[in-house]
């Protein structure tokens, strides 16, 4: 990797294990996980517009996000069946917007040449998680109580969760370049439910969770180039073997 | 304002279905209020109303300067984060203190020097430091709920809403937690507004009851509302309780 791609993703990391360390605690795992195939409809169109498909894929995972808000003010059933069906219709439909290498590269992340561009936008947007995550610790903390207590401390309570799915969505679209579509949510999640078996308090979950996804990455990354494999399946098999050393640790 | 609290013609409704009609009633600053009610009568949905957390019909007003700690039944908690009771106490410390500081430029500690205040209300409502320490899942049912009253403190409110504070806590448990918060009551000059099934609670720690039923709205204090009639009418089975004089 060069040193662009390396700061780059490990910015990404960072990020993913700060985030999923909130939606581990949430219960939203299975809708953040999910939540990174609407990014697929947008790569598609991005491509056939010939603009670059990060921003197909964050325009899109920022409809997702609202999506999910939206959602999550109704019952928590109706959630469940409705992510479901919407993001696996639209990781159908972006199936057929895309196609060959390009379908490939989308949902499993590929290792073409970094531009610019994204290189810009993904130190700005990772840094914009990070800045979220450590000045609205509190408040996601309180809120992980319940809303009715949120509200009772002068949190925001629908403001401050729209954020949140929003940080998440931009989170994914950092790591669509390594990870792909169908894998950037284990990225957020396996990091953040490893740290939570592990941790005691919640700075070690933080740290763990960063830890065990920056770990995950750079040598997931090493291993792709000196294998000449894709990178995304790599990261996400070293992360799924730290969650399977997280399971030797008898949980108090 | 000599009352806390005033609510007129509150209506709550969830689609077709009428939780509340047209409640009116008013809480004295410093007094405590229980709200007693059989099943599905909307306690909860009360005091959700009276937070601002649905959307409801009449007008709820609190006094200038109200702070409220609630301290929730039901929580969207799972017991097995590794969060310990610190860690929460400390986040809502800092909320707390923030916004003194916003209201007040800052004539209260920034946070994170202000450990103090949450080690004294953990004295306050007898959670030892070491279990403070510990993720929450290793607490017992009755420390459990003493840290939710802790948390809901440490907002520094003058008003607690406590629903079912007792609720799955053994019997010498909840004979502490509702002796701690007539404690608090006293010592902190709060206002207590509680939900809550035992009728010997409401007659011990209670100066006003308000009972909801699909029937009738009734409120005035335990010994004058509490009727047998009433009783009858709410739960639809004779209650047997006697009222000793102390």
């Amino acid at each position: 990797m060069t040193n662009d791609a390396l700061v780059l993703s490990v910015a990404m990391a960072v990020a993913a294990g700060l985030v999923g360390c909130f939606a581990v605690m949430r219960r939203m795992a299975l809708a953040g996980d999910a939540l990174s195939h609407v990014a697929l409809p947008g790569i598609g169109v991005a491509l056939a517009l010939q603009i670059h498909p990060i921003f197909g894929a964050a325009a899109m995972l920022f409809f997702g996000a609202l999506l999910v808000w939206a959602l999550e003010e109704r019952a928590r059933l109706a959630t469940e069946t409705t992510i479901g069906v919407v993001f696996s219709a639209a990781l159908a439909i972006g199936s057929m917007t895309t196609s060959g290498e390009d379908l490939i590269e989308a949902l499993f992340g590929g290792a073409g040449e970094l531009t610019w561009t994204e290189i810009v936008f993904g130190l700005t947007a990772a840094i914009a998680v990070v800045v979220f995550i450590v000045r609205q610790r509190n408040s996601l903390i309180v809120m992980l109580v319940s809303p009715e207590v949120a509200r009772t401390a002068g949190i925001n309570v629908r403001r401050l969760n729209l954020l949140y799915l929003q940080m998440f969505a931009l989170t994914i679209a950092l790591g669509l370049r390594y990870l792909g579509v169908l894998l950037m949510g284990a990225l957020i999640i396996i990091p953040a439910a490893t740290a939570k078996r592990v941790a005691t308090n919640l700075s070690g979950m933080l740290i763990t969770a960063v830890g065990v996804a920056v770990l995950a990455t750079v040598v997931g990354g090493h291993l792709a180039s000196r294998l000449h494999r894709e990178t995304g399946p790599l990261i996400v098999t070293v992360a799924a073997g730290c969650f399977v050393l997280s399971l030797l640790r008898r949980q108090s | 304002m000599e009352h806390i609290l005033e609510v007129s013609h509150l209506s709550v409704r969830f689609g077709k279905a009428t939780i509340l009609r047209d409640l009116s009633f008013h809480v004295p600053r410093g007094s405590s209020l229980a709200i007693l009610g059989p099943n599905a009568s909307g306690k909860t949905v009360l005091f959700r109303a009276l937070i601002g957390a649905i959307p409801f019909a009449g007008t709820v007003q609190w006094a200038p300067g109200t702070r409220i700690g609630y301290v929730p039944q039901k929580l969207d908690l799972e017991r097995d984060v590794p969060i310990t009771g610190m860690d929460f106490l400390r986040a809502r410390d800092a909320l707390a203190s923030r916004r003194a500081q916003s209201a007040r430029r800052g004539s209260r500690l920034p946070a994170g020097e202000s450990d103090t205040t949450i080690l004294r209300t953990l004295g306050l409502v007898g959670v030892p430091r070491e279990a403070a320490a510990q993720p929450i899942g290793t607490l017992s049912g009755g420390q459990f709920q003493r840290l939710l009253i802790a948390f809901a403190l440490v907002g520094a409110p003058n008003v607690l809403l406590l629903d079912e504070p007792t609720a799955g806590v053994d019997e010498p448990g909840q004979e502490r937690l509702n002796e701690l918060v007539r404690r608090l009551q006293q010592e902190q000059a709060l206002t207590v507004l509680f939900i809550s099934h035992e009728l010997s609670v409401v007659y011990r720690y209670a100066s006003n009851v308000l009972c909801l039923s699909r029937e009738r709205v009734c409120m005035g204090p335990p010994r004058t509302v509490l009727t047998p009639d009433l009783l009858l009418e709410m739960y639809g089975t004779p209650m047997d309780y006697h009222v000793h004089d102390q």
